[in-house]
């Protein structure tokens, strides 16, 4: 069984307000920074998943996202994988 | 006629919703801890505001896999009543026995205070008490309540007569003003304000006790929805 390191991105569908892009992107600007928007505040999950190749292990934390991890009716997702080789394993 | 009040980890309320019922006479209220799958005994099922897992992913996320979401789920398709308030409602969404999402205030305030609901549906066991039109003063107590849903869903919900309450001032960002819904049954109810903070003069209100009273003259009267 391989280990795969995954990083999921949850964030609103661009359909939805996002409140807290919005307060950061004021402030951004009340700052001095111009030319900053479309700023949205999202969540970032990382997790290692046990499967035998590649293929499965995206089922598996595609299922993950679309049941638990992520709210369909607002939300939207993606994620990388990588396989854990010995070197990078702590 | 016997109620059942869930408990999950980080519910607030439920001391407040068995208050509420008991004031309506002498029926059975229970606190049910949420690792009970079986709610089949009970009559009217309530799903009480606070924060179920410290709200952790999202508002109801973790609860509706709770054991006794599958009560719930089962009572639901049994016709028999289920109310989510706020947290409650949350998790009614998360669980797909509503349709939409709450998400974060569009103020980004957490809102608690007295607001001005109009019933807007009074066919259902929760509002048969109330006139269409009927205003009243419940308390709201959240930071994230604004109700969001797709275009369809809300003609659905509109068209079908399922917006049961809307705020007369919008207080989160809500679309439509919507502050409880139905589902298509009209068995299941959520709603962001607390109608069980709303049941005696010294609250300020006593506007929501009569939720409670539809609700149990149905039951009662065992006239079964759908």
């Amino acid at each position: 069984m391989k280990v795969w390191d995954v990083e999921v991105k949850v964030w609103l569908k661009p359909s939805v307000f996002d409140p807290q892009g919005n307060a950061v992107e004021q402030a951004l600007a009340t700052l001095g920074h111009d030319g900053v928007s479309n700023v949205r505040v999202g969540k970032n999950l990382s997790l290692t998943v046990q499967a035998p190749d590649e293929a499965a292990a995206r089922a598996k934390v595609d299922v993950m996202c679309q049941t638990v991890l992520c709210n369909l009716v607002i939300e939207t997702y993606s994620f990388t994988i990588q396989e854990r080789t010995a070197e990078a394993a702590v | 006629m016997k109620w059942a009040v869930v408990v999950f980890p980080g519910s607030n309320c439920d001391d407040d919703a068995v208050a509420a019922i008991r004031r309506l006479g002498d029926d059975s209220v229970e606190k049910v801890w949420h690792l009970e799958r079986d709610l089949s005994a009970y009559d009217a099922i309530v799903l009480p505001g606070g924060f179920s897992y410290g709200d952790y992913l999202r508002s109801g996320a973790i609860a509706r896999f709770s054991p006794a979401m599958q009560g719930v789920q089962e009572a639901a398709l049994q016709g028999k009543l289920v109310i989510g308030i706020c947290n409650g409602f949350q998790v009614l969404t998360e669980a797909g026995l509503l349709p939409g999402a709450l998400l974060r205030n569009d103020n980004l305030q957490f809102r608690c205070e007295m607001v001005r609901l109009t019933v807007r549906n009074n066919t259902s066991p929760f509002t048969a008490g109330y006139e269409v039109g009927q205003t009243l003063s419940v308390p709201i107590a959240h930071g994230e309540g604004r109700y969001f849903a797709d275009e369809q869903t809300l003609l659905e919900l509109e068209r079908n007569h399922r917006i049961a309450f809307e705020y007369e001032t919008n207080p989160n960002g809500s679309v439509r003003n919507i502050a409880g819904i139905l589902n298509e049954r009209g068995n299941v109810l959520g709603m962001m304000p607390h109608p069980e903070r709303a049941v005696a003069n010294w609250m300020g209100s006593e506007d929501g006790l009569q939720l409670f009273a539809s609700m149990r003259r149905y039951a009662k009267e065992a006239i079964h929805v759908g």
